[in-house]
């Protein structure tokens, strides 16, 4: 087991080279001056425009430009922003705000999306299970950003149960209408994906066996069922971590939170490319990570998968 | 070596029943009171007494079981039109579409009123007037009309960003998943470097980009869309080439000396394409979600270019003044990705083999 976390760790550093080489290489060498956007319209002197593109290392060949990029990355140092501001302090002043937002929308499109795919899988055909799918289909086909001012409009603006935007302290009660908004449309895909697992799964052999065997149908259900029934939900919702902090972009917009997607934002109108490139690095290293965690879990949850 | 041969097995197992048989209609006492088992296991009985044996049913296994059918088996295409003629998802969906095409084409046949000359300050954020049934835009300028004439560019985006994809997609998983060995392996990775840089993400990051900057239009933005979207439709690809790659009809069509790549276009790629179109029509409606969300953080399309996005994202500082002019366009949209996710749907019930056994 440790030796193929270690191998799956290696795996991982082809991918995570490979995608932050990508995005330096979009950022900083397609055609277009990168300092462009410190200096605005008026544009700088010569003299101040080599000054920073030696600063940011833009003077040297790209390829030393990565290195340099990846050795600060390695060591935690990277860099400033094109306003002079330590990137990583950056970062680590919003990124909490935004991992607490993701996690409670994984948490919330895990809980629902498991236990509604659950019920409708084992009423197949019934009329809370053609109902849970009509509605999952309009969710996910109803785009964020409509359903969050939507919902921003209705809850927040007619209702008031709560705060139509979150403040800067981001407490647990703002954040749970965005966290809401930001699940929904993965809840629709865990709900479809658990409903066609637990239907491939409620007549395998095992689970005859389980209920021959005397189990009652509670343990058959969570036990038997359930458990290698999540298997392909849990490689989705892995995956979707990633995704939810790439999408947290629109989600944090609506409700004005100030997390990283809203930084990421930012950033990209400033034409901050160090900024930009910084904060994509930290979400590839993320989805990366989760990835890896699935690929752990498996062995947890299917006993027949066993790793030499 | 004394195993049961095949002449006395249907006997020894058509005694249980028989003997059951025999209980319960013929009043042979003694027997029913003797265990079963003398019966079944030896051939000649201790007992002088006369056996009454059932004989075996003779099942007629043609009759029933077997499956003849005169007609010409029916290809996959044909099978799935059949079975997708008859689903209501299909036919809910494929009218839809159609019409969200037509209205595509001729936005003059829905409404009469300009949607961008005749908009009036006055009329801002204004309810439903005579004429103007959905209201007005911030500009002032009809919202009906607007999003009529904001179908074509949002469809557009779609389908091509879609073609591209397949296009690209679809060549490189062929070639991975055919090829194999070193090709697939090289293939693999940079469509798992892709992988990791979410669609969303990588399209924000690119579209600021000066190049783009200064040339944003439609086809730059299917341009991005294609280039951060393609490897899923390389991997669906790559796993179904693969599986049928080792078809007998691809060894048959080599060994009668059909080149490799004229077996994969010919004979692999026709045989792959079910999943294909099915995931196709699904990213279809992905990437008008896509363009309008690029559209409405205001580094999509232009401003000058009619789109829903565009329309959702300059009617955002009126939320709560006029939340229809979100609406509308929100609900066009909506309707448009409902129905392409759903023609996604009814087509994978329909073409894929493993969903329709369930």
């Amino acid at each position: 087991m440790a030796w193929y976390i270690v191998r799956r760790f290696l795996q991982l550093i082809p991918v995570f080279l490979g995608a932050t080489l990508l995005v330096y290489f979009l950022v900083f060498s397609l055609p277009g001056d990168a300092t462009a956007a410190i200096c605005g319209e008026r544009g700088c002197t010569p003299a101040v425009v080599a000054g920073l593109r030696e600063q940011y290392n833009l003077d040297q060949p790209f390829w030393i430009q990565y290195l340099l990029y990846l050795k600060g990355v390695l060591t935690f140092d990277l860099g400033t922003n094109f306003s002079g501001r330590p990137i990583a302090t950056i970062i680590a002043e919003v990124f909490p705000t935004t991992a607490k937002l993701a996690v409670m929308a994984l948490v919330i499109e895990a809980v629902f999306g498991i236990v509604f795919g659950l019920v409708a899988g084992l009423r197949k055909g019934k009329i809370f299970d053609s109902s849970v799918l009509v509605l999952s289909l309009i969710v996910i086909a109803v785009p964020i950003f409509v359903l969050g001012f939507l919902m921003q409009f209705l809850i927040g603006v007619k209702l008031q149960w709560t705060n139509p935007t979150v403040s800067g302290d981001a407490t647990f009660a703002e954040l749970l209408l965005p966290a809401v908004v930001l699940g929904l449309v993965s809840f629709a895909y865990v709900l479809r994906l658990t409903r066609t697992s637990i239907i491939e799964n409620v007549n395998a052999d095992y689970v005859r066996t389980a209920t021959a065997k005397g189990l009652s149908r509670r343990r058959v259900v969570v036990v038997h069922v359930l458990r290698n029934s999540l298997i392909p939900v849990v490689t989705f919702l892995g995956a979707d971590l990633g995704a939810l902090m790439g999408g947290a972009i629109v989600t944090e917009g609506i409700f004005n939170v100030n997390g990283v997607g809203n930084t990421l934002y930012r950033a990209v109108l400033n034409g901050d490319g160090p900024m930009v490139v910084s904060i994509v690095t930290f979400l590839i290293l993320i989805f990366c990570l989760a990835n890896l965690l699935v690929d752990l879990l498996y062995a947890w949850l299917d006993p027949r998968i066993r790793y030499a | 070596m004394p195993e049961p041969t095949s002449s006395n097995a249907p006997a020894s197992t058509s005694t249980p029943m028989s003997a059951e048989g025999l209980v319960g209609s013929e009043p042979q006492a003694p027997l029913a009171t003797e265990a079963p088992t003398p019966v079944g296991r030896t051939k000649k009985s201790a007992y002088p007494i006369e056996h009454f044996v059932a004989d075996p049913d003779e099942t007629p296994v043609r009759a029933t079981d077997s499956a003849v059918s005169d007609a010409a088996p029916r290809s996959l295409w044909g099978e799935a039109w059949r079975s997708l003629r008859r689903q209501p998802l299909f036919i809910i969906s494929a009218v839809l579409i159609l019409a969200v095409i037509f209205v595509a084409l001729f936005p003059g046949l829905f409404t009469s009123e300009p949607p961008n000359e005749n908009c009036l300050l006055e009329n801002s954020d204004g309810g439903p007037a005579p004429g103007h049934p959905l209201g007005f835009t911030v500009q002032g300028c009809d919202i009906l009309s607007r999003v009529v004439h904001g179908t074509q560019s949002s469809l557009t985006v779609g389908l091509f960003a879609t073609i591209g994809v397949v296009l690209i997609g679809g060549l490189i998983g062929a070639l991975a998943g055919f090829f194999g060995g070193w090709i697939d392996a090289v293939l693999a990775r940079i469509g798992d470097i892709f992988f990791a840089l979410p669609l969303i993400l990588g399209a924000i990051v690119v579209v600021q980009l000066p190049v783009f900057q200064q040339n944003r239009n439609v086809w730059t933005l299917v341009v991005i869309l294609v280039a951060f979207g393609w490897p899923q439709i390389a991997r669906i690809t790559r796993a179904a080439v693969i599986e049928v790659r080792n078809a007998d009809f691809v060894t048959a069509a080599r060994s009668l000396g059909v080149s490799p790549l004229g077996a994969l276009v010919k004979h692999v790629i026709p045989n792959a394409l079910a999943p294909v179109i099915v995931i196709a029509t699904i990213s279809l409606g992905t990437f008008i979600v896509a363009e309008s969300t690029l559209s409405f953080l205001g580094i999509g399309l232009p401003p000058d270019v009619m789109s829903w996005g565009n329309d959702i994202f300059s009617a955002k500082p009126s939320l709560r003044s006029n939340p229809m002019a979100i609406f509308w366009p929100g609900l066009a949209l909506s309707i448009t990705v409902l129905s392409f996710i759903m023609l996604g749907d009814a087509l994978r019930d329909a073409l894929d083999p493993k969903a329709r056994k369930r």
